[in-house]
């Protein structure tokens, strides 16, 4: 290729890309592959994103639902489930080790699928480089390729259930030697392990791709004027989600390989020696278990930051939008996310206080765990001046907001009590954990991402979402989702072990009930989830048309088209000269600044 | 090709981000050979079965070829002070400082391709040794992290080949912030190594 004139870095591809209707055409209109399957461009990526959790998210409703069917009624026919797994669930009937592999790809599919994708990736790779005025990411190939590669990892999970011995049953956290040591250890131990461990090593991959091309982006792509004062707060929410993503997801993929190589090559990294399962002596010697479970845990504890911190990010971007008064505290709100992001990395102990660890090591986690409430009842509390006094204009993105704050307390306290290994010695096994983590990571997490959908869906659309259809969805999953997890509390307070499939023992038969209760609210739940869906789809083509900035928010992504053309800005490119925080602002002449408007403000 | 669409300060922005994309892929790759590392040693601690073993001399004749190679990039980049006026003109037509460039960007890939073959012969004279990736937790890590580093390395090969096509083809200019990214990069790959070798050598 011979060049004439100057190129500067990706000139070509980026000039030739129209991906959307309207959008100004620089050269030739690409195919339909071009445009909306392998798209360069990061709104497209975006909401291929959040596709792929939708499809994920609806894969996990589905499997808890299965994992609650058999809890409350255990001999119970799900009808044609026999066809998926002839040996796990025989007459449609599922098996102690069939509901153990319905609970590692659950748990799985929701952390890795739904959780890292909807909130970081999704909504981060549609709104980032338009909230900080870029017309892409740094990297647009690499970005293709994160969502790609994580593609291709969902498949290859997924194909765990069509293999002969199904899905792995050793939980999302693979403790080994289990994971590691294959077939005798259970059905889905052999190929279906392999295939997890896989799927979780590429799943690395994509998100490394990913938080690589967010934190680039950030540091070199903002516009004129856009200091990192003034980065809106779901950018630095991203910003730091990404920071976290990065070392988190580089400790998991070594972690991986080395779990492939013991189940592959014969290696004993995590296999100690003289195991005999199934009465065979295993060939491996030497190797150390807690190293997986330390390995796994530097990772697994940020995970659960890379879940949150985008929704807390999310959260702050709306409540003020629409409670129309500035965050309270917006510096303290941002050095409370980087302390958690920090401290995330000082707690991974806290998920082994079972280990059998050192009583000392036990405490040294054990106190910044307690720690990092500080930080997370400060955001709270900052959330909760902004909105006091304020005339919040309840649409379904701020109920969710608050639901979001609701969830997150609740689950919040029941922290307090885990973080303490005196406590966590009873509580860790049974069902108290799960109503714990369902709380904190999963609900809240999710009523982010809902948040989020019904913020963003007008400015990726040109839509608005239905909002009594939306108001409708939002109280009965609130209701719903305490109806669920805050049962599971006082089970695991009188003793209800966890990860048993059915409870028959006499002392657990009590509580059957109560199981039977939250399969009931699980069940319901989920369907409410179908008027979400309908919403979603019915919008799109009958959904009022959106305004520009239908929320009258400040942020940059305001001041564009809904939907925006290809290159965000259409040639222009935005200054910056306020903060993303000005509401309510007495003497100007609206309630609100854009941050593009070069409106001098009173000083006050 | 339309390129006057794509205006001056925007483009700066981009050029200066290959170098932001590595370092924070240097980031990256220190995060997880931390986590190797600290596999290493708990691993080496968790059992007696550690059998430590001679390495291959020709691990340190490979150490001073990564380390040469270092230094001629190092003399390609210094050298690499383009002129507008020579934008868009040939390199082999062209008898000045580009050229010459692109002649040490040749050297280091050459002194890259040996060490990956110095590599290779180590692993050969390992298993000729009867040392293999499952023999012991030692060779096993050893296997490890040669095998990722080099595949590290391979990458930067194919960032040398990128920028030396861009010097040759005459867009001076813009392989300047290229080749100061593919000079991070590989500078990164020779610290890594000597740090892996010496992760190797010691004994905990």
């Amino acid at each position: 290729m011979s060049e004439a004139v100057p190129r500067p870095d990706r000139g070509a591809d980026r000039g030739t890309e129209g991906t959307q209707p309207g959008a100004p055409h620089h050269g030739p209109t690409l195919g339909f592959w071009r445009t909306h399957v392998f798209s360069l461009d990061h709104k497209v990526i975006g909401r291929q994103y959040l596709d792929l959790a939708l499809v994920a998210v609806t894969t996990g409703m589905v499997l808890s639902w299965l994992m609650r069917i058999h809890l409350a009624w255990p001999t119970a026919s799900v009808p044609g489930l026999q066809h998926l797994s002839p040996n796990g669930a025989a007459n449609g009937v599922i098996s102690p080790e069939y509901y153990l592999s319905l609970m590692t790809m659950h748990g799985t599919i929701m952390v890795f699928f739904v959780l890292t994708t909807a909130p970081f990736a999704g909504f981060g790779n549609f709104v980032l480089p338009i909230q900080i005025g870029a017309e892409d990411m740094a990297f647009p190939r690499f970005n293709m390729m994160s969502f790609w590669v994580t593609a291709c990892s969902f498949v290859v999970l997924l194909a765990s259930f069509f293999v002969a011995d199904g899905p792995a049953i050793s939980g999302w956290t693979a403790y080994a030697p289990l994971s590691a040591v294959g077939k005798d250890a259970g059905p889905g131990q052999e190929l279906g392990q392999t295939l997890w461990a896989v799927s979780i090593a590429i799943f690395c991959v994509g998100q490394l791709l990913g938080s690589l091309n967010f934190i680039a982006t950030t540091l070199d792509l903002r516009a004129k004027g856009m200091t990192l004062s003034r980065l809106p707060y779901a950018t630095w929410a991203w910003f730091i989600t990404s920071v976290i993503g990065l070392i988190a997801f580089s400790v998991l993929l070594p972690a991986c390989i080395l779990l492939i190589l013991d189940r592959v090559a014969g290696t004993s990294f995590f296999i100690p020696g003289g195991l005999v399962i199934s009465d065979r002596l295993q060939p491996h010697s030497g190797g150390s278990p807690m190293l997986w479970q330390h390995l796994f845990w530097f990772f697994g504890h940020p995970e659960v930051y890379i879940a949150i911190l985008p929704g807390l990010g999310i959260v702050a971007t709306i409540l003020p939008a629409m409670a129309r008064k500035p965050l309270l505290g917006p510096r303290v709100f941002i050095g409370c996310m980087i302390a958690i992001g920090f401290l995330s990395y000082m707690v991974w102990g806290h998920h082994m206080f079972l280990s059998g660890m050192n009583p000392l090591s036990a405490t040294l986690f054990s106190v910044p765990t307690l720690i990092i409430t500080i930080p997370a009842t400060i955001i709270t509390l900052l959330w909760i001046g902004t909105i006091y006094g304020s005339r919040l204009r309840l649409t379904t993105a701020s109920l969710f907001c608050l639901g979001f704050l609701s969830v997150f307390v609740t689950g919040g306290l029941s922290g307090f009590f885990l973080a303490q290994p005196s406590i966590d010695t009873y509580l860790h096994g049974t069902y108290f954990v799960v109503g714990h983590f369902h709380f904190v990571m999963g609900v809240a997490s999710m009523f982010g991402i809902f948040a989020g959908v019904y913020y963003w869906y007008p400015k990726m659309y040109g839509r608005m979402l239905n909002e009594t259809i939306g108001k409708v969805h939002f109280w009965l999953t609130f209701v719903g989702v305490y109806c669920i997890f805050m049962p599971m509390h006082w089970l695991g307070l009188a003793g209800n072990v966890r990860r048993y499939s059915a409870f028959t023992d006499d002392y657990m038969k009590g509580m059957a009930p109560l199981h039977r209760f939250i399969t009931i609210g699980a069940l319901a739940t989920g369907a409410v989830q179908l008027l979400f869906f309908f919403n979603l789809i019915w919008s799109r083509r009958r959904g009022a048309l959106a305004p520009d900035n239908p929320w009258e928010a400040t942020s940059l992504e305001w001041t564009t088209p809904s939907p925006p053309p290809h290159d965000n800005f259409g040639g222009r490119h935005p200054v910056v000269y306020h903060g993303p925080n000005e509401y309510g602002m007495a003497g100007s002449t609206g309630d609100y600044v854009m941050q593009s408007s070069p409106e001098v403000l009173p000083v006050t | 090709m339309n390129v006057s669409l794509q205006p001056a300060p925007r483009a700066a922005q981009h050029a200066g981000s290959a170098t932001t994309g590595v370092w924070v892929g240097v980031a990256t790759i220190s995060m997880s050979f931390a986590a190797y590392t600290s596999a290493l040693v708990v691993r080496q601690g968790s059992a007696t079965d550690w059998l430590h073993f001679h390495l291959p001399f020709v691990l340190y004749v490979d150490t001073a070829l990564i380390l040469a190679s270092s230094v001629t990039l190092e003399r390609a980049r210094r050298n690499h002070v383009p002129k507008a006026e020579d934008e868009g003109r040939d390199v082999i037509s062209l008898p000045g400082p580009a050229s010459r460039t692109a002649t040490w960007l040749g050297y280091t890939f050459l002194l890259g391709l040996l060490f990956v073959a110095g590599q290779l012969l180590a692993w050969r004279q390992l298993a000729a040794q009867g040392l293999f990736l499952a023999t012991n937790p030692s060779s096993a890590f050893f296997y490890i992290l040669t095998a990722l580093h080099g595949l590290h390395l391979l990458g930067g090969l194919c960032a040398l080949i990128y920028v030396r096509r861009r010097v040759q083809s005459g867009a001076l200019l813009g392989a300047k912030p290229a080749l100061a990214a593919v000079s991070l990069y590989w500078h990164f790959m020779a610290v890594l190594w000597v740090s892996i070798l010496l992760l190797l050598i010691f004994r905990f």
